[in-house]
């Protein structure tokens, strides 16, 4: 235990964390490539065509991939946004501010492709179902986050109510998760997850479950890098800051 | 396997497949170069504020 | 309970002064909902199809209209750090000031709406249900509201931000309550998505007080 809450001091340590970013991101990077480049290659090459959609499902290696980081994109968003609220670390609200592009990013490319996917399954590009609209709304939500925090003179004020907003604004993340339980939604179930129910076969599934870390990979070390901008820009002041500059 | 075709056509697919594909490769290569250059950038801005002496 | 019942009185004299300014959110619930008929067309069937959707963007809309304000003066003239400072929980000030708020805007488009489902063609029995819908909707969309306003009020000019924080919640509210009033207008029970709006209204009235007090102590702050 002791260890760990020293680890987590300091991790909340913004030139130790700048330093990790620094080293762990290449590792992200070449990791997220690797997985990349084999799922493509599963998933474009190798996997048969489906039975229903024929080739137009390989869409689903780009679409869910995106669909998921923007859901876990937002979650970091909120959790280190409501850390760096009650706890007061400037370490979290640098990673929220982070976050955020980054997350509008893939909810945009899961709606795109979502949407590349959907005119030759169902014949239109959009549907006003409960799982395309609170995805289309969780872009709004990202959108949102942004402009609130930027919309302040004093940035510390910026991101503090930024960061109540998109507290406010979790709960679209599970309404999205469980849209197609909860409702009639032309959108599809759970593919992968869902124990009994999921009969993808295991040459589809693999490459999706590569892209999917893949993609994993390649959010970790944009975000790291991301922070290490957000730091930059936050303790350009800083004795760490001026040291830094003169050993490199 | 697959002949070159098939995959070039995604089996009458291609125009929702490749765009898809090719708006993903967009969005990940922007993600990918852009903190990179504006943190290279930033350093450089920083080090030549800190050798004129100014303070930002 | 004293101060609370001050604040409220204090509340809504200034509403009650300022009836001018209420008027502007009933008028445009009014002028919106006319300008469909007269828009697309008088056709009984389309008018039937679109009210349950029409009446309540319109009273989405409406409620956002006066939100804007609804902090500004007080903290313009100073009024909102003292109030931030009283011994009455900020929490409960919200709550109160977001009910009187509610009671100038939300609560004459209530009353309203079974005279604009009139012009809308929609069917008399189900006007109960659109009203209650309504009721509930609109106190939840007054607690959105108040939050974005909360967010905003240190801000200027910008009632377009003001909307785009609060649409992600709004929106919901929207989708529940046009079902549950087209739901009543084919008599198909509307209880399902009443429910719904209730489980909102209540999740908004526990949760938005801290939400709106929060941003209103960042916003002094800055």
């Amino acid at each position: 235990m002791n260890i760990s809450w020293t680890w987590f001091h300091r991790l909340a340590s913004p030139p130790y964390f700048y330093r990790l970013a620094g080293r762990l991101a290449p590792w992200f990077g070449w990791l997220a490539l690797v997985c990349i480049v084999a799922g493509l290659y599963g998933g474009l090459w190798y996997a048969p065509p489906d039975y229903q959609q024929g080739d137009g499902f390989r869409i689903i290696y780009i679409h869910v991939p995106s669909a998921y980081l923007s859901m876990m994109g937002y979650t970091v968003l909120a959790v280190s946004a409501g850390i760096g609220l009650v706890w007061r670390m400037k370490m979290a609200h640098a990673v929220a501010a982070a976050v955020a592009p980054l997350g509008a990013s893939f909810t945009f490319l899961a709606l795109v492709t979502g949407s590349l996917w959907g005119k030759p399954m169902w014949g239109a590009y959009w549907a006003w179902d409960a799982r395309l609209t609170s995805e289309l709304i969780l872009l709004f939500q990202y959108f949102g986050f942004i402009a609130l925090s930027r919309a302040f003179e004093d940035p510390r004020s910026g991101e503090k109510a930024a960061a109540v907003l998109a507290l406010v604004g979790i709960v679209d993340v599970p309404i999205i998760h469980y849209s197609v339980v909860w409702w009639n939604s032309l959108h599809q179930g759970s593919t992968v997850f869902v124990g009994a129910g999921s009969d993808i076969a295991t040459s589809m599934l693999a490459p999706l479950l590569t892209m999917i870390a893949g993609f994993t990979a390649f959010f970790a070390a944009c975000l790291l890098k991301r922070i290490q901008l957000e730091l930059l820009e936050r303790e350009s002041d800083a004795a760490w800051v001026r040291q830094l500059l003169e050993d490199a | 396997m697959k002949s070159l075709h098939e995959f070039l056509t995604m089996g009458g697919y291609a125009a929702y497949v490749w765009p898809a594909y090719a708006v993903a490769a967009v969005v990940l290569l922007v993600n990918a170069v852009l903190p990179g250059l504006r943190l290279k950038r930033r350093l450089v801005e920083l080090k030549e504020r800190g050798s004129r002496g100014e303070r930002s | 309970m004293n101060a609370l019942r001050a604040l409220l009185h204090r509340d809504l004299t200034l509403a009650y002064r300022r009836w001018g300014e209420l008027m502007t959110p009933i008028l445009f619930f009014i002028l919106v909902t006319a300008l469909f008929p007269l828009g697309l067309s008088p056709r009984p069937e389309l008018l039937r199809e679109i009210a349950p959707g029409v009446v309540w963007a319109a009273a989405l809309l409406a409620g956002l209209l006066g939100q804007e304000s609804l902090f500004r003066s007080d903290y313009e003239d100073g009024c909102l750090e003292q109030l931030a400072l009283a011994p009455l929980p900020l929490e409960l000030q919200a709550l109160a000031r977001t009910f009187t708020h509610w009671l100038g805007a939300g609560l004459p488009l209530v009353i309203l709406s079974p005279l604009l489902g009139l012009l809308l063609q929609y069917p008399a029995a189900a006007m109960p249900e659109l009203a209650f819908g309504l009721l509930v909707g609109t106190l939840t969309l007054s607690l959105h509201g108040a939050i974005g306003a909360a967010l905003t009020v240190s801000l200027k000019q910008n009632g377009m931000l003001l909307l785009v924080l609060v649409l992600p919640l709004a929106v919901p509210v929207l989708i529940f309550g046009a079902q549950s009033a087209a739901q009543a207008a084919r008599g198909e029970d509307p209880s399902g998505a009443l429910y719904l709006l209730g489980a909102m209204l209540v999740l908004g009235l526990v949760l938005a007080p801290f939400a709106i007090a929060g941003a209103l102590r960042i916003s002094l702050e800055s």
